[in-house]
């Protein structure tokens, strides 16, 4: 059983197709980027899988629950970091844990862990009181992936995360859920980046809501590059920060 | 139940301190219904003459007889307020935090909706004991029985405001929906004037008045100051409260409302 299953999967934005019969699936331990251009689809499938949109063409199913019957049951599944910022910046860094803690039904001994953990991951229980506001760019981003791990998800959805970061931030970042990939977790990371991209990872490309290649990054990129082989299947040029 | 529970008490909390720390909207919450108290009252007082109509037993000043109106007033833009926080924690993204929690969503927007009744009814309380200051007192036992009902109006005036959340794409509508919901709904009521005064320059609009939710919401907060119960605003109140309700819930629903109207970016 594959922990992150995409079968089908059709959106449209009225005559406009948005995804058209997208298929993949995923498992765990697996860092997979999903890779395409700007406007290939990305943040629509990022919506489905997140239960913010919903389509009848097609099924997703998290850890064996299908989106559509069981939502609950899969949503518990789901860690999400959206590419909008989410935290509330007037309340401070532990505030926002226990909130987010708590709109998953945990409270108590075990919200406490969990967010004691995050604070660890985060190395930030020094400045757990502090305004979200005071916090770097980078620390914020941390601060969310953090957040989102504290229901203890199987799958970890990231939708272009590294936006508006500085290059060290960025590749920190990459690094830092590539390890939780390492760690066991599926990491799903939305990405128009090649660069955020390691060898051994899975790749899904999506251009144009269609699915384009699915494989290993090495494999995709054959006896090139990566880059050389994204832009020759999505005929685009490169982002200036290559 | 207990994650609905925590749920519950967390958006609360959060209402709560976002209130708290806007000490200006809590300041403007308090000043509005004051300056028609204490300015816009007491230029009508000579103006307009009331008789002895139920709940009251003897005549009274035109003062006490718009203090439900005005409690009313608090929550109607309390709920209005509520509803824009939410449009804009949709345009900044934190609404999405709530959206995909696991727990059910209309109980996310119950709990949304239930804060926010909270922060109005504190404001109420405020204004009353602001309104007592001044020598505007209400029967003793009236401050307690108007509590169920302040929780009833504000609910159906938060879950209006919820349903027009949900059909609002971008904050700068907003501005339109307070002048269309807002005044109308205010002015056209009997917050200001009794029904029957209405009648007497306009039958069609005292009708009108008659069918607006927030008249009953008012006078049912009227007549349980005066320790009285009235059936009909009661009646009124729940079922609005259910239709604004439910269309909220569709309005959030993924599958009818605002999950759809999402534009993709990536």
């Amino acid at each position: 059983m594959s922990t992150l299953s995409v079968q089908n999967v059709t959106y449209r934005y009225g005559p406009k197709t948005a995804l058209d019969d997208v298929s993949f699936e995923l498992e765990k331990g697996r860092f997979c980027a999903l890779l395409g251009p700007n406007g290939a689809g990305k943040s629509t499938l990022f919506s489905l899988l997140t239960r913010l949109f919903v389509t009848k063409q097609g099924t997703i199913s998290v850890a064996g629950h299908d989106l559509a019957r069981e939502p609950r049951a899969a949503l518990a599944k789901i860690g999400v970091v959206f590419q909008q910022q989410t935290l509330d910046l007037d309340m401070s860094v532990v505030q926002n844990l226990r909130y987010f803690a708590a709109l998953q039904g945990l409270s108590g001994r075990a919200a406490q862990r969990n967010i004691d953990a995050a604070l660890d991951r985060l190395s930030m229980r020094e400045r757990a009181k502090e305004k979200a506001r005071n916090l770097n760019g980078g620390h914020r981003r941390r601060m969310e992936i953090a957040r989102a791990l504290i229901h203890e998800p199987e799958v970890l959805l990231l939708d272009e995360a590294t936006v508006g970061l500085d290059t060290a931030t960025r590749q920190a970042i990459t690094q830092h859920v590539h390890d939780l990939a390492d760690d066991g977790l599926l990491v799903f990371w939305a990405t128009h980046l090649v660069d955020e991209i390691q060898d051994n990872d899975d790749v899904v490309v999506l251009h144009k809501g269609r699915i384009l290649a699915h494989d290993n990054a090495r494999k995709i990129a054959k006896d090139g590059t990566l880059i050389d082989a994204f832009m020759h299947m999505t005929d685009t040029t490169p982002e200036p920060s290559l | 139940m207990k994650p609905y529970l925590v749920s519950l008490w967390a958006i609360t909390l959060r209402e709560a301190m976002r209130f708290v720390n806007q000490r200006s909207r809590f300041l403007a919450a308090l000043v509005r219904p004051l300056v028609w108290l204490m300015v816009f009252a007491a230029g009508f007082r000579a103006a307009l003459g009331l008789s002895i109509i139920p709940p009251y037993q003897t005549y009274i000043t035109y003062e006490l007889y718009i203090v439900p109106g005005l409690c009313g007033m608090i929550q109607l833009f309390n709920g209005m307020q509520s509803s824009l926080s939410l449009v804009y924690d949709r345009e900044m993204g934190s609404m999405r935090l709530l959206l995909t929690s696991p727990l059910p969503r209309w109980w996310l927007l119950f709990s949304k909706l239930m804060a926010g009744v909270a922060v109005s009814i504190l404001q109420v309380y405020a204004f009353l004991a602001i309104a007592a200051m001044f020598g505007i007192t209400l029967p003793a036992m009236g401050y307690v029985y108007v509590f169920p009902t302040l929780i009833l109006s504000g609910l159906m005036l938060g879950a209006l405001g919820l349903l027009i959340s949900s059909t609002i794409k971008q904050l700068e509508n907003f501005a339109g929906v307070m002048n269309f919901v807002i005044f109308p709904m205010f002015f056209m009521s009997s917050a200001l004037y009794p029904l029957w005064k209405m009648a007497e320059s306009s039958p069609l609009l005292r009708d009108i008045c008659a069918l607006n939710p927030f008249t009953h919401a008012v006078e049912l907060i009227r007549f349980a100051m005066y320790e009285q119960f009235n059936g009909t605003a009661l009646i009124w109140v729940a079922i609005s409260f259910t239709l604004f309700l439910s269309g909220s819930i569709i309005g959030y629903d993924p599958a009818f409302g605002t999950g759809r109207k999402g534009s993709g970016r990536g």
